[in-house]
């Protein structure tokens, strides 16, 4: 009975673990294998490189990044741009608007290092900072949780299917040029399709067809999102073999401790 | 203290008993860690010191994230991220914090479970018991309060939605909702005083803990037989129990290290299993999430407050004779509140002359569905509100109810319970010690 309730507030807690979501309306999204996936998994700096020259030429036209301080380019464990590297992008790439020029009336400058990505110039547009943790692209099945247990959130993997899930459809509602997706939740999307093949050119030759552009900007908003993540995963390992191995310690003592109490000639 | 005989501490020491005529503290820690304990306690008793690992992990995690945030609705989110991305190992206390609050959450539920089933809230533990259910109630508004803290978008509408069942209240409700809020709508003044509270109620947590710990002190454990100690001497007394410490502690630490194993799994490999992507997006008050769930640990009571719809006959009966006062709603919070407050009555619900549930056949069968219902309710309570998830709700609150207001007293009447051992000596010698000739009779030592 008593292992029956242990498993059932275990299950409770598998069940309880996803948060629910629209039935029926819900987009498809396909799994993917990033490199940054499972406890050991970590980010391809190459991937998150090509990933923001993406963001730049592509998404940074009508998204922003506010909660993205610059600076953290130069970060281990993401595109780990050099200190030149950094500051050259801040000033060629980056505006910001500051108040303090002008004479108080404001006006825009280069970026420095120190000032975070702007927010979007259309405001209709969601700030990506956070978006691949901001969206899940698994659910269920039926609220249960199970999905995201074995895939993971799936906020990448949302992005990726949504970036190439355009069928191509267009229709117009209420003055708005809908484009059918089949990634979007609902199926009919506003932005219109943002990337194409060979959009973005890279130095290295690397391929930049539909897809492998989009896995690279997936997997640049996932260290956006989580630019912690090796750390996280590293503290994580070695946490778990530290208390893994103090657990085997008091389980040996508490036998030891115990013995004599159990094993006593009555 | 009162309680089980035992050996007391005695001040040796010109010094120890100069303290000791003063401030007899040395002797209540000694009393307290080394209180004579059923050795017959199994793996259900360690969640007590699971909770209390929690509450520590939560007020000292708590204490850190404090330090880097802004409680203004307009840098709240952004503060978040700040932790996230520029304090170090911000991105870890976080984690833990937000996790710690599952963990608590998922002992506090085995743990209460486990008292249903042992029978630990009967006679004479109407008290711990009745302080546990104000210590249960405390956690869940200060899981609540501190939800609201990131000011994420399931933050903020989950705040409407919550505090709108105050405003379901007849008469009061629209007064007590804005008092609570301090405004008529969720935004800087609630955001301020969710903080001040947030912060408080763990410390008014950790008071009751100590309440909690002293009255079963005083009463002595229940265990898995529920035969109490013998307290007639010493000797007798010895017979039944070891010293809390080192027996138990070690075990419990052993079953502490276990559990954190686990949990350092989900922080450093899945940390945002448990939550919302919802909350990763910025509070914005005019776009409502499409669907608003809160977190797992309060599903079940969400079931059985979303359950009763004005389509449900009760509810319909409810409304006609207080003449439309109880509305649907108004009912929903009352079966929500009502859920948890027949949980408190068990002490005088349950007429069993037998305590432990491993001596009532029919009883089991019964306790088994509650466990099994409070499962399915957590589930339900993250379904959309549809068909056939309502009427299914309807159902798993309806048994609930009727666990603690029929089944638990008609059980005590009807069943025929099994005859439990003499003494927790007689148990711990049959399931634990390994001896060719178990005789019970032969003395101890």
């Amino acid at each position: 009975m008593l292992k029956k309730f242990t498993l059932g507030i275990t299950l409770a807690l598998v069940l309880g673990g996803s948060g629910v979501r629209a039935a029926g309306s819900e987009g498809h999204v396909d799994d993917h294998d990033f490199s940054f996936e499972g406890p050991f998994g970590s980010y391809d700096q190459e991937q998150l490189r090509r990933g923001l020259k993406v963001y730049t030429e592509v998404c940074s036209s009508c998204h922003g990044m506010k909660f993205v301080p610059i600076r953290t380019l130069g970060d281990e464990g993401g595109p780990q741009l050099s200190k030149a590297e950094v500051r050259a992008y801040a000033t060629q790439f980056v505006q910001v608007w500051d108040q303090s020029l002008n004479d108080g009336e404001g006006d825009y400058r280069d970026a420095l290092p120190a000032d975070h990505f702007p927010k979007g110039g259309n405001s209709n547009a969601p700030d990506l900072s956070l978006m691949a943790k901001a969206r899940a692209g698994f659910h269920g099945p039926v609220s249960t949780g199970i999905n995201q247990l074995l895939k993971g959130m799936g906020g990448p993997e949302y992005i990726l299917s949504l970036l190439t899930g355009y069928t191509g459809k267009e229709k117009t509602a209420s003055g708005t040029t809908l484009y059918e997706n089949t990634a979007y939740p609902g199926g009919w999307i506003s932005m219109a399709p943002p990337l194409e093949d060979e959009i973005v050119e890279f130095e290295d030759g690397h391929k930049n067809d539909l897809k492998h552009l989009s896995e690279d900007i997936s997997a640049f908003l996932m260290w956006t999102a989580e630019p912690k993540l090796n750390d996280r995963k590293r503290a994580g390992t070695v946490g778990v073999l530290i208390l893994g191995l103090l657990t085997i310690l008091l389980f040996l003592a508490n036998k030891a401790l115990w013995k004599p109490i159990k094993n006593r000639e009555i | 203290m009162g309680g089980i005989p035992h050996d007391h501490y005695e001040p040796k020491s010109k010094l120890e008993k100069a303290i000791d005529s003063r401030l007899p503290i040395v002797g209540l820690l000694y009393d307290t860690i080394m209180v004579p304990t059923p050795k017959n306690l199994n793996w259900m008793w360690i969640w007590g010191i699971v909770l209390t690992f929690c509450l520590a992990l939560q007020i000292i995690t708590g204490i850190v994230l404090v330090m880097h945030y802004t409680p203004h609705v307009d840098m709240a989110f952004a503060s978040i991220e700040h932790i996230m991305r520029d304090v170090n190992g911000g991105h870890m206390i976080r984690y833990f914090h937000m996790n710690g609050a599952s963990l608590f959450f998922m002992a506090v539920y085995t743990h209460m479970f486990r008292g249903l089933y042992y029978g630990s809230y009967k006679a004479p533990r109407e008290i711990t018991w009745i302080i546990g259910m104000l210590i249960y109630l405390l956690m869940m508004a200060t899981g609540f309060l501190g939800y609201v803290l990131p000011w994420g978008q399931m933050s903020f509408h989950g705040t409407a939605v919550i505090t709108g069942l105050f405003g379901a209240i007849p008469f009061v409700g629209e007064t007590l909702q804005s008092w609570l809020l301090g405004a008529t709508a969720v935004g800087q003044p609630a955001l301020n005083r969710f903080f001040s509270l947030h912060y408080l109620f763990p410390f008014l947590i950790a008071g009751l803990v100590i309440v909690h710990i002293w009255a079963f002190h005083t009463t002595g454990n229940n265990n898995p037989t529920g035969v109490e100690v013998r307290r007639g001497s010493k000797a007798e007394a010895e017979k039944d129990t070891l010293p809390f410490w080192p027996y138990f502690v070690v075990k419990d630490l052993f079953a502490l290290a276990l559990i954190l194993t686990i949990f350092m799994a989900i922080v450093g490999f899945m940390p945002n299993y448990l939550g919302h992507p919802d909350n990763y997006i910025e509070a914005n008050p005019l776009a409502t999430p499409a669907h608003i769930v809160p977190e797992w640990y309060y599903l079940p009571f969400y079931a059985i407050l979303r359950a009763f719809t004005s389509e449900v006959w009760v509810v319909q009966f409810a409304s006609f004779i207080t003449g439309g006062i109880v509305d649907a709603k108004f009912f929903g919070v009352l079966a929500m509140f009502g859920a948890i407050a027949v949980m408190a009555l068990a002490p005088w619900l349950d007429t069993s002359s037998v305590r432990s549930g491993r001596y009532r056949p029919m009883f089991k069968w019964w306790f088994g569905i509650l466990v099994a219902d409070f499962i399915f309710l957590m589930w339900l309570g993250a379904r959309p509100a549809e068909e056939p998830y309502a009427s299914l709700a309807l159902i798993g609150a309806t048994y609930w109810f009727a666990y603690f207001l029929v089944i638990l007293p008609l059980l005590g009447v009807i069943e025929k319970p099994s005859t439990p051992p003499a003494t927790i000596e007689d148990d711990f010698n049959t399931h634990y010690v390994k001896s060719d000739a178990a005789n019970i009779a032969a003395p101890a030592e």
